[in-house]
């Protein structure tokens, strides 16, 4: 059976840098950015997208609504905004 | 003006144009309102609810914030009160499906009384407690659920008081349906809520939660993930115990599971029995 891809995407604006994702995704894909978002939070970027194993550990575990992980033929890794000025 | 859209999976049941919510960093009361929502969604895709019929009642405190950010009927009620506002809800009309979410101290604290006759009629409501052990609005004081020798603002030399285990008031009380989880097992918290939500009488919920901004600050936890992985140490999961052998203690360890399942008529069906049996 061929590996499992997903999408991996981050509401970088409700983002509030709290790390619970970080840690607990047991596949390393996941990482603090340098960037800020307009609330002054250094939103976590999907850098490894390729690694992830479609857990949802990140998506249950985030207070904020800001993580989520969707099934699709081909790994990505997405930084998104809820807000368009 | 900016263009609010809708983007994670449970945007259809949250007001968008609201968030970022106004919850600290970390606070876990985002994970179980996440994991409320999760069953919402599940149990509708199902076919076994209709979303439309959840009235969302919450009190007053940092969790009562919840009724804000969600697209249900709702209603942010005085400190206490979310219980006898749900049951004004159920009794005017027996179809609607209330659901209570609210803190520790709001449950238990100021509105103790209303949660322990709620569970004594079976009244028909779920009221999920969303226990941060401590009046985290406020500003950290002592709660009735804050576990003994915990250091709050009005407990500087440790908490002497014995606290409530909320899950032997609920089952004594008279509750169909008794549980306690933890944020940090969110999946095993949204099947319960699943289970509860179909049932009749009163369902209590206990939900462990982490307020790294006051509780956890205090006691050496300021970090979410800090708090978020003691906490994970401080809670065991038991199968098949009954209310009385959970533990509710810092240090020892708080017992999660699902401790009572009791199928007693509730008070609805009880009304209508004795209305239908009346002669008048
Ligand atoms: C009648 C009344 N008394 C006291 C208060 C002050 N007050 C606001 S929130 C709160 C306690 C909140 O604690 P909890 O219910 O555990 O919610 P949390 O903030 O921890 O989520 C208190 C005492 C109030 N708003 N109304
Ligand atoms: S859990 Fe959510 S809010 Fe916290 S860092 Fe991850 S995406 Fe951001
Ligand atoms: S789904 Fe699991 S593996 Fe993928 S990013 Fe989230 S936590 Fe990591
Ligand atoms: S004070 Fe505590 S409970 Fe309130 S929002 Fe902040 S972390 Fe959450």
């Amino acid at each position: 059976m061929p590996a499992r891809r997903f999408i991996v995407t981050v509401v970088a604006d409700r983002c509030k840098e709290c790390g619970i994702c970080i840690a607990l995704c047991p596949k390393n894909v996941l990482e603090k950015g340098n960037k800020l978002n307009w609330k002054g939070f250094h939103y976590t970027v999907p850098a490894r997208p390729e690694q992830c194993i479609g857990c949802r550990l990140c998506e249950y575990n985030c207070p904020d609504f800001a993580i989520f992980v969707v099934e699709a033929e081909a790994a990505k890794g997405e930084t998104v905004w809820a807000r368009q000025a | 003006m900016a263009v609010i859209r809708n983007i994670h999976p449970l945007d259809r049941f949250l007001r968008p144009e609201r968030l970022p919510h106004m919850w600290c960093p970390g606070c876990g009361i985002g994970i179980a309102l996440s994991a409320f929502l999760r069953a919402v969604n599940e149990l509708e895709e199902e076919g076994r609810i209709d979303s439309r019929k959840i009235v969302f009642v919450t009190g007053i405190g940092c969790t009562a914030r919840a009724s804000g950010y969600v697209r249900f009927d709702a209603a942010h009620t005085p400190h206490g009160r979310a219980i006898p506002y749900a049951m004004g809800v159920k009794l005017a009309n027996p179809d609607l499906i209330p659901v209570v979410f609210s803190g520790d101290g709001d449950i238990v604290g100021i509105g103790g009384n209303h949660f322990i006759h709620a569970a004594r009629r079976n009244m028909d409501m779920l009221v999920i407690m969303v226990n941060n052990m401590i009046y985290a609005l406020t500003g950290g004081q002592v709660a009735p659920t804050t576990p003994e020798k915990i250091y709050t603002t009005t407990t500087p030399w440790g908490n002497p008081e014995r606290p409530f285990n909320a899950v032997t008031l609920a089952w004594i009380a008279g509750a169909n349906y008794v549980a306690r989880w933890s944020v940090t097992h969110p999946e095993l918290l949204k099947n319960s809520i699943k289970k509860a939500l179909l049932m009749e009488g009163f369902r209590f919920i206990e939900v462990l939660s982490i307020c790294p901004e006051v509780y956890g600050r205090h006691i050496g936890f300021r970090s979410p993930v800090e708090l978020y992985t003691h906490l994970r140490k401080v809670v065991k999961i038991r199968g098949k115990i009954r209310p009385l052998e959970t533990e509710y203690d810092w240090e020892r360890g708080i017992t999660l599971g699902e401790f009572v399942v009791r199928d007693e008529p509730g008070f609805v069906r009880r009304l209508m029995e004795v209305v239908k049996g009346g002669k008048a």
